[in-house]
């Protein structure tokens, strides 16, 4: 072994034993610092005959080559070992509780109306609105129902003292302000407003002095209107059909029209659902008339009285269509199962978190309109 | 309208199952709300012959009596009734049968150690009245083992809810009338007795209002027994719902029951000189057979005689007049009476009677001569006595409605195509006479005839409403357009906005305490209403506050630790004109708990006015109004932390939202813990969108050059409000400056007395080259020199 050779090994060694970063520059300093023994090495090169220098020159440079690589190396698996250990000391205990956002919900009455927006947008229908606080006249009179009717005796009205004249009608009395008890009164401003033909629907707050488990003074209906030319009750039963299998996503929707009697149709339908037990729970669709199902009574609906379009100002022998109001509250508590409609006006966090929906629960028609549990 | 199938049966000759019927009635649109069969209850009921009755070894009271049921060996029964006795016929409940007053199942028993195999029953067990003094006892003729039910005629009963526009089917005879067109039988008018009378009817009878009173009918029936009416009266009666109170009463109920047509019966002694239909003298009295009296006025029509009124017309009989025990002559009185005199009166008095629904809705005016024979047929069946000639004073409409009917709108309006045979025949079924050309005349009863839809709907409802197919609504022409307004698009992403940062969306009433709603009324005048269904719900709500302050209130009673509640909905003012004034609202509450305490934050934190700001600009963002140019100015109202709330404004006087910490006074009347924030944004005050609708922005390239950041610290005076410093600073150089932004507030130690120290971090933006050192010194002076103006001072 030659004195080059015993350097390198003693060197690599030394290098590779090397008991931290300190040790280690130490070792650079001794090889390959300006005076180290590697470096000194070096400069007897100059002092060479060529021919010494041809064989000796690779050798030292390969000394040192070496010599620097395995610094590197070795100064590469003391820094990891150095993050390791400070690592290893900065755990922390994941199972503690991370801060938490606040869940928000959107109340299953307004979901159900953007259901209610969506379905209908497809069939074409706008979303109307109208006054709460209304005046006789466009809640009952214009509806074919005038003071003496007695239909009138169906709403429990809630009064206020204020009359008012509405000036946009030379046939408006002076007539008592009151709470709206139903959607219907938006069928008259929106005729008037817009005119014919038209699609709306008209979601909103209505009132009645009733008050019991299953009434509520305040509640929600949705008014759907359709006046153009040629319509009939057909088209009625197929819009009804279409949103309701829309709504509940299920074909076996089926209905079950009924004569009934509102001043503001003629003729006048009842219209029936059928539903199925499942689980003690009626559930929409079905056959209604099967052993184990059965009808419920949903909405009142018919083909606009000629009169209520004479009310907005329009030619009855040239305009028909349709009309319906509906509780928006209990298509809610149908699709969603809850069972007390008093609890939706409580505002308890708990309920709200219960059947609230998620802020992303946005109804569309790709999505699907409904949210399910 | 209750009725049994006995009943149905006088006017309608049928076949058809209980079950088809009903069906029908629903189909034609008298839906069916209840059906009972009183069978079912009688079932295990029997006619029983009692052979022997002897004591009870045990018990003076009851007897041990041996009972013949028709079948097999006599049954041993044991019973307490005194009238219990050999030979008398009755009804054994066997074992099994179930007692319909109580519900309880009857076994074999020993009753005081004697074998009893079943039970003879009373009338109150049966249900079939009050009588509990003894058990029933049948004519000696009952067959012995005959079902109960069979032998006391028991028969399904109908409840039936009929639409206030066919006083015609408030009768029975009109129901049949309808279900024999929808093809369940043959309809069978009422024989109508021929009864001339013997002499004048004594009593005068006159019309004065003839308005209010058209016709007025009568005649007198001398020498009536006022007993208990015909058992089979009764039954039908009570079937019906309607009490059994004396034969004359029953008469007439019986009659209104039976064909729709209401009467009345005056106990002659009580009358003096002629009857007469009038209009009421204002504050009239008089006492209605409900035993209240009623004052009147001169918009009435009443019956009355000289001495007074004797009869609200076609609502209520008075009491002093109405028949007793002991009345013998009797004036009978068919009359017709406008509706809407009816209505209004009725109205007015507050006062429901069968009479008055019928009257209202109307009567069938060619049913006088009609009603009236088949009262006085009646009454003097059931309590002899004998009729005078009829008087009459008036005449009843009798003018038929002619719609010209197009029987093609049956299918554009009813979307079915009914043969012109087959709407003819539906509509004479129904008693309309139709001519070749179409010409319909109306039978006088169906007073909802309006016009030819009312045609199609009868063709429609009795063809079958179920043959309606359904057919496509046509789609609407064109690209599909937004559907929804502006202004509910705007509530829309609100709402999805306000729930996806963590708050609840509430629905609250829109009526409160009158004083709740004063409380936020800041001086607007309120709707408050004059029948409210209770104090709490009377005056419709100016501020979404209160009700959402309220629910946050019981969220706390029920142990939530906070509470962050919106809702969306509007707020209701008196307009100028009277109108309803309805401004649409967001409001928020935060009350309790912010953060709950954590290992990692400390203590719980509760909300402050900032988190309140917060929720106003992102929601106000989320509503696109211009957040970056919003004033925070002062005034939020009374309700209101007077140094801990603001308003948010476009311009001095558009105020679009106010928010803060509500005023201790508040939490105080609301019997609320605080401290609680909240938010209201008055979504009517939102500017309309700018742009034009164009779906384009405007160009934009993010600059080459960055920006570069400043950090200035001012000592200002310490009253002075962020807000004007940063404006300030901002507009020293529109140009360059991009943004301004606080980013520390500190007074105290090495900050002089009235001052505090701000903290203000800048972003310039270069323009087309970098800024020289020179040009950056030059803005920051000018920032300086605008701060300056504001009090401030840069800090050494």
């Amino acid at each position: 072994m030659t004195d080059l050779d015993q350097l390198k090994t003693d060197a690599l060694t030394r290098i590779e034993n090397a008991p931290d970063a300190a040790a280690l520059e130490a070792l650079r300093i001794e090889f390959l610092g300006k005076q180290g023994s590697i470096s000194g090495l070096m400069k007897t090169l100059g002092g060479m005959s060529p021919e010494e220098r041809q064989v000796q020159g690779p050798l030292l440079n390969g000394l040192r080559t070496e010599t620097a690589d395995a610094i590197a190396v070795r100064k590469e698996v003391l820094e990891n070992a150095e993050l390791e250990a400070r690592l290893a000391g900065e755990s922390i205990d994941l199972t503690l509780p991370a801060p938490e956002a606040p869940r928000g919900s959107v109340h299953p009455v307004s979901q159900v109306m953007d259901e209610l927006a969506e379905i209908f947008a497809d069939l074409g229908f706008s979303v109307a609105t109208g006054p709460e606080v209304e005046d006789d006249w466009h809640n009952f009179t214009a509806l074919n129902m005038a003071e003496t009717h007695p239909a009138r005796a169906m709403h429990d009205t809630f009064y206020f003292p204020q009359k008012h004249v509405d000036h946009t009608f030379d046939n408006a009395p002076n007539t008592r302000m009151l709470l709206r008890t139903h959607t219907s009164p938006v069928q008259i401003r929106s005729l008037v407003e817009r005119g014919a033909p038209i699609r709306i629907i008209a979601p909103g707050r209505v009132y009645r002095s009733d008050s019991d488990a299953t009434h509520t003074p305040m509640f929600h209906q949705v008014e759907g209107l359709v006046i153009d030319k040629g319509i009939h009750l057909g088209h009625l039963k197929w819009t009804l059909e279409t949103f309701l299998k829309a709504f509940f996503e299920r074909d076996d929707i089926v209905l079950r029209l009924r004569p009934s009697y509102f001043p503001f149709t003629e003729p006048s339908v009842e219209v029936d659902v059928g539903w199925e037990d499942v689980n003690g729970r009626k559930v929409l669709g079905g056959d209604g008339d099967a052993p184990g199902h059965g009808w419920m009574e949903l909405l009142g609906s018919g083909m606009v009285n000629r009169r209520v379009i004479e009310s907005a100002g329009l030619d009855p022998d040239e305009w028909q269509g349709f009309a319906w109001g509906l509780g928006v509250d209990r298509l809610a508590m149908l699709k969603y199962g809850m069972d007390d409609l008093r609890a939706f006006f409580d505002g308890d966090q708990r309920w709200l978190d219960h059947y609230g929906f998620s802020a992303f629960d946005q109804p569309t028609l790709s999505a699907g309109v409904g949210a399910k549990a | 309208m209750k009725f049994s199938l006995e009943w149905l049966k006088d006017y309608l000759e049928t076949d058809a199952s209980v079950a088809d019927i009903a069906s029908a009635l629903n189909r034609i649109g008298h839906e069916v709300e209840g059906m009972e069969d009183p069978a079912d209850k009688l079932a295990g009921f029997r006619v029983a012959h009692v052979l022997t009755a002897g004591p009870h070894p045990d018990a003076d009271k009851l007897q041990v009596l041996s009972v013949d049921t028709g079948e097999g060996d006599p049954l041993q029964v044991v019973c307490g009734a005194p009238n219990a006795r050999a030979g008398m016929k009755g009804v054994l409940g066997l074992p099994g049968a179930v007692v319909p007053a109580n519900g309880m199942e009857l076994r074999k028993s020993a009753i005081r150690g004697v074998e009893s195999n079943g039970m003879m029953c009373s009338v109150r067990e049966l249900e079939l009245g009050d009588e509990h003094d003894g058990i029933i006892e049948l004519p000696e003729d009952a067959p012995t083992g005959t079902s109960f039910a069979e032998y006391s005629n028991a028969s399904p009963v109908f409840d039936v809810a009929i639409t206030p526009n066919r006083p015609d089917c408030m009768g029975v005879m009109g129901i049949a009338r309808d279900l024999a067109a929808a093809g369940l039988g043959t309809f069978k008018a009422p024989e109508v007795p021929a009864i001339e009378g013997e002499g004048a009817c004594p009593t005068e009878i006159r019309i004065d209002d003839p308005e209010g009173c058209p016709a007025f009918y009568g005649r007198v029936i001398r020498g009536v027994t006022n007993g208990a009416s015909p058992d089979w009266m009764q039954r039908r009666l009570k079937a019906a719902g309607q009490r059994p109170i004396s034969a004359l009463v029953d008469c007439t109920n019986y009659l209104m029951l039976s064909t729709g047509r209401p009467a009345h019966v005056y106990d002659l002694a009580k009358l003096s000189g002629a009857v007469t239909a009038r209009r009421a003298k204002n504050g009239e009295t008089v006492e209605a057979l409900n035993e209240k009296t009623y004052t009147l006025d001169d918009t009435m029509t009443v019956i009355a005689d000289d001495a007074g009124v004797h009869d609200i017309a076609g609502i209520m009989g008075g009491e002093h007049s109405g028949a007793g025990e002991d009345t013998s002559d009797v004036l009978l009185e068919i009359a017709y009476f406008d509706p809407t005199r009816i209505g209004v009166t009725g109205r007015k008095l507050g006062l429901a009677s069968d009479a008055r629904t019928r009257f209202e809705r109307g009567v069938d005016p060619a049913f006088l001569d009609d009603g009236l024979a088949l009262l006085t047929d009646l009454i003097v069946q059931t309590c002899s006595g004998t009729p005078t000639q009829v008087v009459r004073a008036g005449e009843a409409p009798n003018q038929p409605k002619v719609v010209a009917f197009d029987p093609g709108l049956t299918a554009r309006l009813g979307g079915v195509d009914v043969p012109q045979d087959e709407q003819r025949a539906i509509l004479e079924a129904l008693d309309f006479q139709v001519a070749g050309d179409w010409q319909v005349t109306c039978p006088l009863r169906r007073h909802d005839i309006e016009g030819p839809a009312d045609l199609v709907e009868e063709v429609v409802r009795i063809y079958g409403l179920d043959k309606v197919e359904s057919v496509a609504l046509p789609r609407v022409e064109g690209v599909a357009r937004p559907t929804a307004t502006p202004l509910q698009q705007v509530e829309r992403k609100l709402r999805r906005a306000a729930a996806a940062r963590g708050l609840n969306e509430a629905v609250t009433w829109s009526f409160l305490p009158t004083a709740d709603a004063e409380y936020f009324a800041d001086g607007a005048q309120l709707w408050v209403l004059d029948n409210p269904i209770s104090e709490d719900m009377k005056a419709m709500r100016p501020s979404l506050i209160p009700g959402l302050l309220s629910a946050a209130k019981r969220n706390a009673d029920r142990g939530a630790a906070g509470a962050r509640l919106f809702e969306i909905g509007r707020r209701y003012f008196v307009g100028k004109d009277g109108a309803s004034d309805e401004k649409p609202t967001l409001g928020v509450v935060l009350a309790g708990e912010k953060t709950a305490r954590g290992w990692s934050t400390g203590k719980a934190v509760p909300f402050d006015a900032y988190d309140a700001k917060a929720e106003a600009m992102a929601l106000l963002e989320a509503a696109g109004a211009p957040i970056d140019n919003l004033m925070v100015m002062g005034e939020a109202g009374d309700q209101f932390h007077p140094g801990q709330s603001a308003t948010l404004r476009l311009g001095p006087k558009n105020v679009l939202a106010r928010f803060g910490a509500l005023h201790p006074r508040t939490l105080k009347e609301f019997d609320a813990d605080g401290p609680v924030m909240a938010v209201e944004i008055f979504l009517d005050a939102l500017p309309a969108k700018k742009g034009g609708g164009s779906f384009a922005r405007a160009a934009y390239a993010p600059p080459a050059l960055q920006t570069i950041s400043r950090d200035f610290a001012f000592l200002v005076p310490g009253e002075l409000a962020a807000a004007d410093l940063v404006r300030a600073v901002k507009g020293a150089d529109k140009q360059a400056i991009v943004s301004a932004r606080v980013f520390d507030v500190f007074a105290g130690q090495g900050v002089p007395e009235g001052k505090k120290s701000v903290a203000v971090e800048v972003l310039l933006k270069p323009g087309e080259k970098s800024f020289t050192d020179a040009e950056i010194k030059a803005i920051s002076d000018k920032i300086v020199a605008a701060a300056a103006k504001q009090g401030a001072e840069l800090r050494g």
